[in-house]
């Protein structure tokens, strides 16, 4: 098993992008708390960093990644080795190089300048989002051969959760406004895993009182301390779900 | 050694694989022949487990193949058109190949020597023409003493020297009686390896015979004249 993954990660650090998306999140950073002497409103302005840069880089470099590693799952399969072994293997390889550029890109300065809580809480997020990502990755390229299509894929549904999802919701608030829909607010966000980042990010930096009732509502559900053992299940789910399905397709799968 | 019962494929629309049996033992050397688009790689890739059949079954030493993966210790496999990870180097290749088998005994490293690779060890896959990408397949699909040698077109790219030297190995190879299982269109090649014919057409096996055997039904001296006889009938049926 790790010896699989060594070579993975070996070739993923060969690879240069990982490397600019380090030095990237670091340059961020570092500059965003540099600029402002208030920590919070640093964190708030990487908030949007960890929570569209993060996930796009994922998305569409584990995606382009494993189509790139076609020869080498191809060159793996005709060994004795188990296609579940090679499939985990690469989700673990690239989700572990994406953690570590993460970690020393944006971790060191986040647990610097922010206050230990809040800090810890954006690194969890950020590194569960991380890995989200690349789990939708391999489901957006498993279904299809042609890479265009597959980045298509992961680009699309990258834009969904990022941006269309929330348009959606605040359509919905807008419609229904009359109505008591807080709670199915609530639940309608657990459907996107950036939303839900955003909201356990956003409840722990206390700015949720700016949020009204809606706010309160939901430092009601995931304010409480279990309440961030329910966020924690739900995105292990969408690790675990894309994965697994994934899985799934990439058995049956003909090379 | 390997039993094929009944096997069948379709890629959408098309029968790649249409009921085929086939039984091959330990020792012979089968050459699967047959016009293009065949269904001959189809055949040998769902022996190894990397196409997965709609139906039927394919027995390694009596055992089913599906969902197992311990028996391809026992192949070695040198593919058609070798697909290796563009920025890894020939060396890597073979020594990632070796950690991941974790093989115990001394490795085969003759076809390493004869074709001189370890010169070219610190060279890219994606700067190799597709000649020396053939000799690293070769060298691999003998690297780990298989039982079992699976050769798709092994000497289509190779020049007349290093097609030679392959043949030779083949030949050193079946006399420690392995089974060798190899598709080709060159058939002058085969003529001095071969002890089976099995001929497929459209996904069929069409016959399956020793060498005598056809050559007494073509009352033909040349194996590749029988051959040319056998397709050109099958094209007039």
């Amino acid at each position: 098993m790790n010896r699989i993954v060594k070579f993975v990660i070996l070739d993923i650090l060969k690879n240069k992008v990982v490397l600019f998306y380090t030095l990237i999140l670091a340059a961020l950073s570092w500059s965003v708390f540099a600029l402002e002497d208030n920590s919070t409103k640093g964190l708030l302005t990487l908030l949007n960093v960890v929570l569209l840069i993060v996930p796009l880089v994922a998305v569409i470099f584990s995606t382009i990644y494993l189509y790139n590693s076609t020869e080498f799952v191809e060159l793996l399969l005709s060994q004795p080795v188990k296609r579940n072994r090679i499939w985990l293997s690469l989700f673990l390889g690239l989700s572990t190089s994406l953690l570590l550029a993460f970690f020393a890109g944006a971790g060191i300065p986040i647990l610097i300048y922010a206050p230990p809580e809040v800090s810890l809480m954006m690194l969890l997020m950020g590194a569960t989002i991380s890995t989200v990502f690349v789990a939708i990755a391999f489901l957006s390229s498993v279904f299809t051969r042609d890479k265009a299509k597959g980045i298509g894929i992961a680009i699309m549904l990258w834009l969904f959760f990022a941006l269309l999802f929330d348009g959606l919701l605040l359509f919905l608030l807008f419609q229904f406004s009359d109505y008591p829909i807080e709670k199915a607010v609530v639940f309608i966000s657990a459907c996107n895993p950036i939303d839900l980042a955003r909201i356990m990010i956003l409840l722990h930096l206390d700015v949720s009182a700016m949020m009204g009732y809606t706010g309160a509502v939901f430092k009601d559900y995931f304010g409480s301390s279990y309440g961030i053992y329910i966020v924690m299940s739900i995105l292990a789910l969408w690790v675990f779900l894309p994965y697994r399905i994934s899985l799934a397709k990439f058995r049956k799968k003909d090379l | 050694m390997i039993v094929v019962e009944n096997l069948s494929k379709h890629f959408g629309k098309l029968q790649a694989l249409n009921k085929v049996n086939l039984t091959c033992e330990k020792g012979e050397c089968i050459a699967l022949i047959g016009p293009n688009a065949c269904g001959k790689t189809t055949l040998i890739k769902s022996i190894l487990g990397m196409v997965i059949p709609n139906q039927g079954t394919i027995k390694f030493n009596g055992r089913p193949i599906a969902g197992q993966f311990s028996y391809r210790n026992h192949i070695g496999y040198m593919p058609q058109i070798g697909r290796y990870p563009d920025n890894m180097s020939i060396g890597q290749i073979i020594d990632m190949i070796k950690e991941i088998r974790n093989y115990n005994d001394q490795t085969d490293e003759e076809l390493i020597e004869a074709f001189k690779l370890k010169q070219l060890f610190h060279k890219r896959m994606r700067t190799l023409s597709g000649g020396t990408t053939q000799k690293v397949s070769a060298s691999l699909a003998f690297l780990f003493n298989p039982d079992v040698l699976i050769l798709d077109e092994p000497t289509a790219g190779l020049d007349p020297l290093a097609s030679e030297l392959l043949k030779e190995k083949i030949i050193k190879e079946k006399k420690k009686g392995r089974l060798i299982l190899i598709t080709s269109h060159l058939l002058n090649e085969l003529d001095e390896l071969i002890t089976q014919i099995v001929f497929m057409q459209e996904g069929k096996i069409h016959f399956h015979k020793s060498v005598e055997q056809l050559k007494v039904d073509t009352r033909e001296e040349k194996l590749a004249k029988a051959i040319s006889l056998v397709l050109k009938q099958s094209q007039h049926e």
